[in-house]
């Protein structure tokens, strides 16, 4: 009980919030047109859910998303390990990894646009180009960082290399390829909702601006709404698997 | 943490900053191999120039821009945004964050705003911002500094809640006031991680503003590549795309060396393998 009046206390601001959006709305303090009262973007909402097509759109957004994050988690790390554990490897994508980092990601739209045209793979390219290098990073980091009395015990038991990569130095990247993909996964959710608004013909994104345009603006809130919902508990549930994961160390 | 340091492992357990002649160009074998790629794929015929247009007509476009006065005033532009944005985002976030690691109800008021607020796409307001500020530049500042201030305000309330007790009971045993305890201790012991903060947001500074161009138009490095994309003009495209690649690499650079300035006092900076 005690638990859920804390919590109360220290969630009222947004209650608050939410409360003077209502009020201000209701009041006319503010034109109709530039903020709907928070009651008539709920309705609005309500209203969006009981179509098909605001599913098919949010199926096709988290289908894009899903499938760019898996390809630049697996490709990703993969690389990282490599880079770490082995020289040669290394020196060659060092220095291309170096200049790729400070790239600002949204500069690849248009070229994915430009590759793969406006559906389903360009944005699935986009998320994975712009979410591989955290994923990375952490790989290497973490893998750079396995303890070498760890790695020399593995090698003095006879361990080959394969065994040493699965056993030991991949178990030791585990947490900072977790935090990559943290970085990865918020990174994800900004691409694929710019891609959208920007250049498709389907998902959340593109249903944003498509109602903005219309004037439909109760709605055009509502998915605004959703879509920053979804990436905040994207982000929670995340965090509650990495807590369950790193329980062994 | 400039990837720079985190990546040059020659670097390790040496206490030396000056890289070889031999170590740099090493370092930039691959990259000369790889636009040698490019160059040659391009040639070859194995993609059409749609696709992928040859290395040299992408650096022809960026001389004549840059002959044109168009590449000056669109980088320009980008830059303008990006750091004025990210200055707001600075100065906000650290005073935001000095309030709020200060005052009980400030950070009953925010610390929620920020940890439901820091985790979401903020990008998808951008129509909303349209509504509200128009298409110009206030309104794609406001959004570079909406999305940049969220770790600029966590960096700086963890920096001063990082500082040690004892060194604030130091300081306070000897009479300092709360205004000089703020800024001849708790400030200074916070930098690294502050800066660290302002390091984050900087590059999200730039994605948001290369996006707000994308989105909105009215010239940037952003809008001019929207264009290219639309008009099927593909070396204007990966022009945009080493353009802004530069910029990003420059500005990194430029705040790596900022930090390595501030903390010269710093522990952090007699650690070769960190600074």
């Amino acid at each position: 009980m005690a638990g859920l009046t804390a919590r109360l206390i220290r969630y009222s601001p947004l209650l608050i919030l939410a409360v003077l959006w209502q009020a201000v709305a209701q009041f006319g303090l503010v034109a109709r047109s530039a903020l709907p009262p928070l009651s008539d973007v709920i309705k609005a909402w309500f209203a969006l859910a009981a179509t098909s097509g605001f599913w098919f759109n949010a199926v096709d957004s988290l289908y894009r998303a899903f499938a760019g994050l898996a390809l630049a988690i697996v490709i990703g790390a993969a690389i990282g390990i490599a880079m770490a554990s082995s020289k040669p490897v290394r020196a060659v994508l060092n220095p291309i990894v170096e200049v790729f980092y400070p790239l600002p990601k949204s500069a690849l739209i248009p070229v994915t646009a430009l590759w793969l045209g406006f559906g389903d793979t360009s944005k699935i390219l986009l998320i994975f180009l712009g979410c591989m290098l955290p994923v990375t990073l952490g790989a290497y980091n973490g893998a750079r960082g396995a303890e070498q009395t760890l790695m020399w015990s593995a090698r003095s038991l006879g361990a080959s290399r394969l065994r040493m990569l699965m056993d030991v130095v991949f178990p030791s990247a585990v947490p900072e390829i977790l935090n990559g993909i943290r970085t990865a996964l918020a990174t994800s959710f900004v691409l694929l909702v710019s891609s959208e608004m920007i250049a498709a013909r389907s998902g959340l994104g593109f249903m944003i601006g498509f109602l903005g345009d219309g004037g439909n603006f109760d709605a055009m809130f509502a998915v605004v709404f959703t879509v920053a919902f979804m990436g905040f508990i994207a982000d929670r549930l995340y965090q509650y698997a990495m807590a369950r994961t790193l329980q062994w160390r | 943490m400039a990837m720079s340091e985190t990546l040059s492992y020659l670097r390790r357990g040496r206490v030396v900053r000056r890289h070889s002649w031999r170590y740099t160009i090493m370092a930039c074998l691959p990259l000369v191999v790889l636009l040698a790629a490019w160059e040659l794929t391009t040639r070859s015929g194995l993609v059409t120039p749609f696709m992928l247009p040859p290395l040299s007509a992408v650096f022809g476009r960026i001389m004549e821009d840059a002959a044109s006065g168009e590449l000056a005033s669109a980088v320009g532009t980008t830059l303008w945004r990006a750091l004025a944005g990210f200055g707001i985002s600075a100065v906000g976030g650290i005073a935001l964050g000095i309030l709020i690691s200060q005052y009980k109800t400030v950070r009953w008021f925010f610390d929620p705003i920020i940890s439901v607020g820091f985790p979401m796409p903020k990008i998808a307001f951008l129509p909303i911002m349209i509504l509200w500020l128009g298409l110009f530049d206030v309104s794609k500042i406001t959004m570079i500094a909406f999305n940049a201030i969220f770790p600029v305000v966590t960096a700086t309330i963890a920096g001063i809640e990082g500082v040690e007790k004892q060194i604030i009971w130091s300081a306070q045993n000897l009479g300092a006031s709360r205004k000089r305890l703020m800024w001849d201790v708790l400030l200074p012991a916070a930098l690294p991680q502050i800066l660290t903060g302002l390091q984050v947001a900087l590059p999200i500074a730039l994605i948001v503003g290369i996006l707000t161009e994308m989105a909105m138009g009215g010239y940037g490095v952003g809008a001019t590549m929207q264009t290219a994309s639309r008009m099927a003009d593909s070396p204007g495209v990966f022009a945009g795309i080493i353009e802004i690649a530069i910029v990003g690499y420059v500005l990194v650079q430029a705040m790596a060396f900022v930090r390595r300035r501030l903390l010269m006092w710093h522990p952090e900076a007699l650690d070769a393998t960190a600074a």
